[in-house]
């Protein structure tokens, strides 16, 4: 399911390209626009302009290919994408880092099989009338008003699909209030004007500030990368987790709301002065992990970036106990260390 | 019938030149003031948003420390700070603009006063003068909305940058400047002139329809607002309180909102909501009531299921107002909270399934014709159902904690509002148009419109679903690298966008320069409701003698 998500997606895009034809084809007599061209015009002008156009034309081709393969194939396609991070042109979640954001993608994916069938059904509807009912074809309306039956049947359809997506709505809801275990580790995330302050619940308490990592820090703090390291994205100091561990995280604010967002988490949740909220994870693969501050918070709302790196057990331990003392000099020891893994693993491919 | 508009002998105007419209009690000259009022409001909104759209065109920040520049007289590293909060003062303006002073104004104030007196067969609405005052009270606090834009709110940045939502502390402790007081004020107004308008419209149409016209009888324009009236003196209250709260909160020194005094601000939340989400109702109610009458015209049949109809949009806002925190779903609710208002979100889409529906039915076996109000009402049904699907997916608490405060947010409300409700208004102004002003559009013209706009909005709106689930956060001036694909082509969309309001304009220019001669009904057969029965222009004054309904 997960690897379907970006297909998925794009299969939304298909029955708004279909109905640009459909209402094309049916009302072009009395309209006499040239609509489906006219789309495609505007987009091959934004492809042309734009750097990446080999991406736009990728989607493009994608799109028609779904548009004539059909939405069943789609769900059987993958890609191969899998980042940490969002890609451009993405059309779905960013690849789940947790159990709960594959329940969450799942969730997403079940609403979506039933909002599809109802578009395209009202869509069809639509286009049934548009053809059938037109002045020319059916010059004289009928006088019909009331017809309990079908009042009846189309009041209690929508009741139907609504339990079907109730149930596992909530048992999806409660299962984000229900954490499955006892928190190994405990973290406090304070919002700030313009950054995020952790704290770590240890017997040893480790607090420091997180930052948005800035252009002239790069080359200090060896994040010259920006495929690892990206513009808005990158922070000073990441929040460092161990993997497969319960983490617990409580999130409050000092002066206005912000939020505490992981999308690839599963995780969001407004951090208000006076209050702590509290929210959990359990990441399931070690790497580096982007998220943004998700309330309206003021003038640098947008650059208060959320990193978090999960790593192993072990390589968390000594971190912690190095950040102690010396965070700067604990961070690129953990940065060292799991650049060579990634290396090596690249090298084992 | 037809006498009536032959009494068009006592048809003398009062006043003459500016002073028929600064004085003016009638609800005809009143309701064009409102239409006037929403379409520069629209094109000062619109250009905002235009702008918005530009800075996000590219990654980086583009235009705004320029604007900063050229407006405040900032400069270096001043200037990109003063064009960051600038960029927040052109969003919040943008919402507040397009909500307070283009959409209701328009669905309200223009359409409603012109036509639910005529409908029901009154010859004005029951508080005249109230009626002249509530539309004066909209232009001063527009004023003090676009003086905030000018005034200093956080230090080095100028105009009300919290949001159209108005969240403190962000709005108090975090704006001490008078921008805020400025846009709280403007916001009071703009609620006492809807609340005017409210009472205004619930008591003409309980008092006075024609005879024989009774509530079952009456027109679904008529009920969508009265509904909507009920919604907004219901709901507006309960803001103006909330932001009374916000003002004594940054001038007198309470803490209804401040913890550190014993106050909390997610109290305000649930005050903005409680009014933020009937409010949205507010803004699509009387669309759907004008798509009605549209399907109906076009198709040559009546509405199908009336009361059916009637009472959706009656149950739609009832349970519109126990839905408000299912925009809080993030702030911390405990889970049984959430798990209720989970619920009752989902109950108002079987209502609005059903008026769905029910247009298509009302087409169902009609004669269709595809004049230019029918083509924004079909877009209509098509695009809102979009945006009404995308609601049942933001309804579920499981779901929303990844889509909560993203670009699919953003896109999921412009469907059911810049798409559903700026559609609806589109299909009753070309709908309306012959009849207020006795000229037909250019349907050339008109078509033209609406096919830009078609493909523009969705342009704009469609690619913002992507951008939402991939977890681009809304209220951004600058935005990853990686979101940059999408971002290129909604802003593309809003260019389009932008010159289908150029269209719109033109077309009205055109009308009146060519003044082709509309005629009383210009649809045929399929308008029945009394407002065709009334030549166009309607006289002065209508029903001096009252239409019977049989």
């Amino acid at each position: 399911m997960s690897a379907c998500a970006q297909k998925c997606r794009t299969v939304s895009s298909a029955p708004f390209l279909r109905r640009e034809k459909e209402y094309g084809l049916n009302l072009l007599e009395t309209v006499g626009i040239p609509v489906p061209a006219l789309f495609v015009i505007l987009v091959g002008a934004a492809a042309r302009n734009w750097e990446t156009k080999r991406a736009m034309r990728n989607f493009l081709a994608n799109a028609k290919f779904l548009a004539s393969a059909g939405a069943a194939i789609a769900f059987f396609a993958s890609t191969s994408a899998h980042a940490d991070q969002p890609v451009n042109w993405e059309t779905g979640f960013q690849a789940p880092a947790t159990d709960m954001m594959r329940q969450i993608e799942w969730f997403g994916n079940y609403t979506f099989v039933y909002i599809v069938i109802i578009t395209l059904l009202v869509l069809f509807l639509l286009a049934y009338c548009i053809v059938r009912f037109r002045a020319s074809a059916n010059p004289v309306p009928s006088k019909t008003s009331h017809n309990t039956l079908i009042e009846v049947i189309w009041t209690v359809g929508p009741v139907v699909v609504l339990l079907l997506i109730a149930i596992p709505s909530f048992q999806l809801l409660t299962a984000q209030y229900t954490p499955p275990e006892e928190a190994k580790l405990t973290v406090k995330a304070t919002g700030n004007q313009w950054n995020w302050d952790y704290e770590y619940q240890t017997d040893n308490t480790l607090t420091f500030n997180s930052a948005i990592l800035q252009d002239g820090d790069r080359a200090k703090a060896g994040k010259e990368d920006r495929k690892v390291y990206p513009r808005l994205l990158a922070v000073d100091n990441e929040l460092v987790v161990p993997v497969n561990t319960m983490t617990r995280v409580l999130v409050t604010a000092t002066d206005v709301i912000h939020s505490f967002a992981m999308p690839s988490f599963g995780i969001k949740i407004d951090a208000v002065p006076g209050r702590t909220n509290e929210t959990w994870f359990k990441a399931e693969k070690e790497g580096l992990y982007y998220g943004q501050c998700s309330q309206l918070c003021g003038k640098d709302h947008a650059f208060m970036p959320i990193a978090i790196r999960v790593v192993s057990d072990a390589q968390f331990k000594t971190w912690l106990a190095a950040a102690k003392t010396d965070l700067p000099g604990a961070n690129k020891t953990l940065m060292a260390e799991v650049d060579g893994q990634n290396k090596v693993a690249a090298a084992g491919n | 019938m037809a006498d009536a508009a032959a009494h068009d002998g006592h048809d003398h105007k009062p006043y003459h030149g500016w002073v028929r419209w600064v004085y003016s009690t009638n609800h005809k000259d009143i309701g064009t003031l409102y239409l006037i009022f929403a379409i520069m409001a629209g094109i000062i909104g619109g250009a905002l948003s235009v702008a918005i759209r530009m800075e996000l065109q590219e990654p980086g920040i583009q235009i705004f420390s320029g604007l900063a520049q050229m407006v405040y007289g900032m400069n270096g590293d001043a200037a990109i700070d003063g064009g960051k909060s600038m960029y927040n003062a052109f969003a919040t303006a943008h919402a507040l603009i397009m909500i307070f002073f283009m959409v209701m104004p328009a669905l309200i104030g223009g359409f409603a006063n012109w036509m639910v007196p005529i409908m029901i067969g009154a010859p004005d609405m029951a508080f005249p003068r109230m009626n002249n005052i509530s539309f004066w009270l909209l232009p001063p606090a527009f004023i003090l909305l676009l003086t905030s834009m000018f005034m200093p709110s956080a230090p080095g940045a100028y105009g009300v940058g919290g949001g159209w939502t108005l969240y403190p502390p962000l709005s108090t402790s975090g704006q001490p400047g008078p921008a805020m007081d400025l846009a709280i004020l403007s916001i009071h107004i703009a609620g006492a002139s809807s609340i005017l308008g409210a009472i205004n419209f619930i008591t003409t149409i309980f008092n006075m329809r024609a005879p024989g016209m009774t509530l079952h009888k009456m027109p679904l324009f008529a009920w969508s607002v009265l509904v909507t009236a009920f919604l907004l003196l219901l709901s507006l209250p309960v803001l103006a309180g909330g932001i009374t709260m916000l003002l004594t909160d940054r001038n007198f020194g309470t803490t209804f909102f401040a913890p550190d005094g014993g106050g909390d601000p997610i109290l305000f939340q649930h005050l903005f909501w409680f009014f933020g989400h009937p409010e949205v109702y507010i803004l699509i109610l009387p669309g759907f009531g004008i798509i009605s009458h549209v399907i109906s015209t076009f198709s040559k049949k009546p509405v199908f299921g009336y009361l059916g109809m009637a009472y959706a949009m009656v149950a739609i806002g009832a349970v519109g107002f126990i839905v408000w925190a299912h925009h809080m779903y993030t702030t911390g609710l405990s889970l049984d909270t959430q798990r209720y208002f989970v619920f009752a979100t989902m109950v108002i889409a079987v209502p609005t399934g059903v008026k769905i529906f029910s247009w298509i039915a009302t087409m169902w076996g009609g004669s269709i014709s595809f004049k230019t109000p029918m083509l924004w009402a079909l877009g209509f049904i098509f695009l809102f159902t979009i945006g009404g699907v995308t609601g049942v997916q933001l309804a579920n608490a499981g779901l929303d904690r990844s889509l909560h405060d993203t670009y699919f947010v953003i896109a999921h409300f412009h469907y059911v509002l810049s798409l559903g409700a700026v559609f609806a208004i589109f299909a009753g102004w070309y709908y309306w148009f012959p009849k207020m002003t006795g000229y037909m559009y250019s349907p050339v013209i008109a078509n033209t419109h609406f096919w830009v706009t078609f493909v523009g909005v969705n342009l704009i709106f469609f690619p913002q679903h992507f951008l939402g689930l991939a977890g681009m956060p809304r209220r951004t001036i600058d935005y990853p690298d990686a979101f940059a694909g999408w971002n290129y082509v909604s802003s593309i969309g809003s260019y389009i966008s932008a010159v289908g309001v150029a269209i719109f304009l033109y077309g009205v220019f055109e009308a009146f320069q060519k003044k082709r001669i509309a005629g009383a009904n210009p649809w045929g057969e399929g308008a029945t409701t009394l407002e065709w029965q009334l030549p166009s222009p309607p006289p002065f004054h209508q029903w001096e003698q009252l239409p019977k309904i049989k």
